[in-house]
């Protein structure tokens, strides 16, 4: 009869460190951080030699400077007499316009195009497989150039517009299209709050009667779930909703004078309305485009992915196909698609940094282009730059990570 | 009882009738056509607005490009030629084809060894693509990107002669010491090829004279396409190891290591690849030593390979987490160190599921290639933007230039990603 025993603690003995799965652990890792602390101090002992060598020094000081450049677009006052700050702040405004605008219209052709894919008509489902596979192979910053170059060589230029015979004329006589952008009727309060200003208080006031027009229909539904799971009949809510969405916007409106204001041709140029300037356009159109032909591919396999025996088990369970689509089928794509959706929505936003490739005064445009080469402030610039860029990174992520959690199959 | 049944039948046919052909509404053109463009009414109009907007795309493009004139010296001639109808200028293409391939700097009467190194790539990246091919085919892959350097760079036969021993005396060592200790054998190959450049390296400088065959390029003077390519496919290569090598590290066990690996692939995949060449023109030469020169073409690379090995790790940590948990407990219970482990069952097949997401983080980079424009180096792109619509010959032809651009774009990664398809399924080994 054997007795097992515990092995031997024998002394610690320096082969240990290597051989003994114990230790071994413990001992690449300090060899790792000895070997990275050599090579930071060594790339710092460079940067701090160079910058001595070029008489410069680390400061963020150069933000608190005049900028003295002008910004054709920008969501908040600006000239050239701001600050560095100020101008680095128009750019992140910027960018998160021009990505929040590419996200939703990248999202709708993505959609449509996914779901006309898997139309049952051939000629449909052709086209969207060339769209899908000419936009998806050709790079993003081709397609910009492509649409800039539309927008500046092909769309007439502000004088087309003048005279008793035009060359060129508005739309409607509301919006015109020209080599400098695009203008369109901008609205404008006559009575309420602020007025002096930009009317900035009855804008809140619209928005918070359209989150109490969504509060009210959400309270609708739910009142009508109430009474289908009490009764099994749900009660009609489609006119109800609808006066609640429209009708005390219509009456606010009405009531604050709401007029439009419709650009005119005033001396060299259109006057009055919003100018959408041409960079941006084509900057958020060939994202939109481009990233669409990646969401189409993410919707169709996410529909694609719910298999038939779901569609039929509902039907035989007696649900129409809207509800069958709506309660069956989009809750399980979903689950699918969100995820490779919200990295799109990332990527656009990556992506906008290619805004200086044709002008648009985006973040890297103004702090990492215009302020970078005027103060020279290369590592500062750049150190920013990336900053900006990680946080937004970083919240995306972790609104997915939550996202994720939330939808995850309940599995024991 | 059988007369009189006789009788009531008047007849009976004693052979089958020949088939009939289906009605017209249920055979050829006509049924595919009802199924498939008019089944319903909504469907009949999506046909209509579908054939209606080829139409529209077909009439704009067609005559342009039929129309189009090839042999003209300038814009000018063009119009002159084409007297007011409507056609493409594609001279432009015949006129500047060596600046779009080439860049405008690489000496034009060497023109054939960018070209022979591009025909010798297919050759060498074989091998690495079709399984089937002899496996010995791979010594001349392992050869190639030091016969494509010396040829592209040109200068003196002696530097890739001795990176090239160096690699083989590392690998030498390695295969010896590698059945023994995967860090012995690894460690030891490092150390070896470190040796042989360093010797190398005195060797070289000693034999500078008029011995080199083919006229040094430097790096600036490259461009065009050739640029794009050049980048997509050395840093493709250079980022698939380190990819590994971060998926591993991010899978690690060990505290530190694990948290750098996932430091470094956040960093790089939360930021813009145009801020990271923002680093490579502007900042990267400040963490070099003093008074080095370091060309921006290999900071490029530097950074664009930092970009793309994030991109991989992700991946390949995908497919490391696909595997099921029972092949990383099989490699332990059969006593395998985590060094064989990984290189004799779990990588073999990670790797394998996943190569079409590596693939496509490749084509997502080859179309990133032409972000370089923005830091003024010359690629297809940049060429298009800087000296060729800015020359005074052809200033204003957009769209044959750009669509050659996407063209040539378009065919290489819709092979690419033909490839992967093709892969995924001869890869497949489940019975589905």
């Amino acid at each position: 009869m054997t007795t097992l025993t515990d092995p031997a603690k024998g002394a610690f003995r320096p082969s240990m460190l290597l051989y003994d799965t114990r230790y071994r652990s413990l001992t690449l890792q300090a060899i790792a951080a000895i070997v990275l602390a050599l090579c930071l101090m060594y790339l710092y002992s460079n940067l701090a030699d160079n910058l001595r060598a070029a008489g410069l020094n680390i400061s963020f000081g150069f933000l608190a400077d005049t900028a003295g450049y002008d910004i054709n677009q920008t969501l908040i006052d600006y000239n050239s007499q701001s600050s560095n700050l100020r101008a680095a702040v128009v750019g992140i405004l910027n960018t998160l316009l021009v990505a929040f605008l590419a996200c939703v219209t990248a999202t709708i052709f993505g959609v449509l195009a996914g779901v006309l894919r898997l139309s049952p008509n051939w000629l449909v489902r052709k086209l969207m497989a060339f769209y899908v596979e000419i936009f998806r192979n050709i790079p993003v910053l081709i397609w910009i150039i492509i649409i800039f170059t539309i927008m500046t060589a092909v769309l007439p230029a502000p004088s087309a517009f003048r005279g008793d015979d035009p060359d060129s004329s508005m739309l409607f006589n509301l919006a015109a299209f020209t080599n400098r952008g695009i203008y369109i009727p901008g609205p404008y309060f006559t009575r309420g709050f602020g007025l002096e200003g930009n009317g900035g208080l009855n804008w809140i006031l619209v928005i918070a009667v359209l989150i109490g027009s969504l509060i009210g229909t959400r309270a609708v539904t739910a009142s009508a779930n109430a009474k289908q799971e009490a009764t099994g009949v749900r009660p009609k809510t489609l006119w109800i909703n609808l006066a609640i969405w429209f009708v005390p916007i219509i009456v606010v409106l009405f009531a604050l004078g709401l007029q439009w204001d419709i650009p005119a041709l005033r001396g060299f140029n259109f006057g009055g309305g919003i100018q959408i300037g041409g960079p941006l356009i084509a900057l958020w159109f060939a994202l939109s485009i481009y990233t669409g032909a990646f969401i189409a591919e993410n919707v169709r396999a996410g529909i694609l992915s719910v298999s038939k025996g779901q569609t039929e088990a509902a039907a035989a369970l007696g649900l129409r196909p809207r509800r069958v689509m709506s309660l069956v089928v989009l809750p399980q794509a979903l689950r699918v698609i969100v995820p490779p959706l919200i990295s799109q929505y990332l990527n656009i936003t990556k992506n906008s940094s290619l805004a200086i490739a044709v002008g648009y005064a985006d973040i890297t445009a103004t702090l990492g282009g215009i302020t970078l080469n005027q103060t020279g402030r290369a590592i500062e610039c750049v150190l920013l730059l990336m900053l900006f860029y990680l946080i937004i990174s970083l919240l995306i992520s972790a609104f997915m990570n939550v996202y994720n959690n939330s939808m995850k199959l309940k599995e024991r | 009882m059988s007369d009189t049944h006789a009788e009531s039948i008047p007849f009976v046919r004693e052979t089958t009738l020949p088939q009939a052909a289906p009605p017209t509404a249920e055979r050829g053109v006509y049924k595919w056509g009802r199924e498939n463009l008019f089944a319903t009414p909504a469907n009949a109009l999506l046909t209509l607005v579908s054939i209606y907007v080829i139409y529209v795309v077909l009439s704009a493009i067609l005559p342009w490009v039929l129309n189009g004139v090839w042999n003209a010296g300038s814009l000018s001639e063009c119009r002159e030629i084409l007297a007011g109808t409507r056609g493409g200028c594609f001279a432009v293409l015949v006129d500047r084809w060596e600046q779009l391939f080439f860049g405008f700097k690489y000496p034009s009467d060497q023109l054939w060894r960018p070209t022979l190194t591009l025909v010798l790539f297919f050759f060498a990246v074989a091998p690495v693509l079709f399984f089937d091919l002899p496996r010995k085919l791979l010594a001349f892959t392992a050869v190639f990107p030091f016969l494509a350097y010396w040829l592209i760079w040109g200068g003196p036969i002696l530097v890739p002669i001795v990176a090239l021993v160096g690699v083989g005396a590392g690998y030498v060592v390695y295969s010896r010491l590698v059945a023994q200790s995967f860090a012995g054998g690894f460690f030891g190959g490092i150390a070896a090829a470190a040796v042989v450049w360093f010797l190398g390296g005195y060797l070289v400088d000693a034999t500078t004279g008029p011995s080199s065959l083919l006229d040094a390029v430097p790096s600036r003077d490259l461009g065009g396409y050739m640029l794009n390519f050049m980048l997509g496919v050395t840093c493709v290569s250079l980022s698939v190891p380190i990819g590994i090598a971060l998926a591993l590290g991010r899978q690690s066990s060990m505290p530190l290591i694990k948290w750098l690996s996932v430091i470094f692939i956040e960093f790089i995949r939360g930021v813009p690849l145009i801020t990271l060449l923002f680093v490579a023109s502007v900042m990267l030469a400040y963490f070099f030593p003093p008074n080095s020169t370091v060309d921006l073409f290999l900071r490029v690379v530097i950074m664009i390979t930092m970009f793309s090995s994030a991109y991989i790790a992700e991946v390949i940590r995908g497919g490391l987490a696909a595997l099921p948990k029972g092949q990383y407990e099989a490699a332990d219970s059969l006593g395998l160190d985590y060094a064989q482990s990984m290189r004799l069952i779990i990588l073999p097949q990670a790797l394998k599921i996943s190569i079409p997401g590596i693939v496509n983080i490749a084509v997502g980079l080859f179309k990133d290639t032409t972000l370089v424009s923005v830091i003024s180096m010359f690629d297809l792109v940049g060429m298009i933007r800087g000296p060729i619509l800015a020359s005074t010959d052809w200033n204003g032809v957009y769209w044959e230039l750009l669509g050659f651009a996407a063209l040539l774009f378009f065919v290489v990664c819709y092979g690419i990603s033909q490839y992967s398809q093709w892969l995924e399924r001869r890869l497949a080994t489940d019975h589905r």
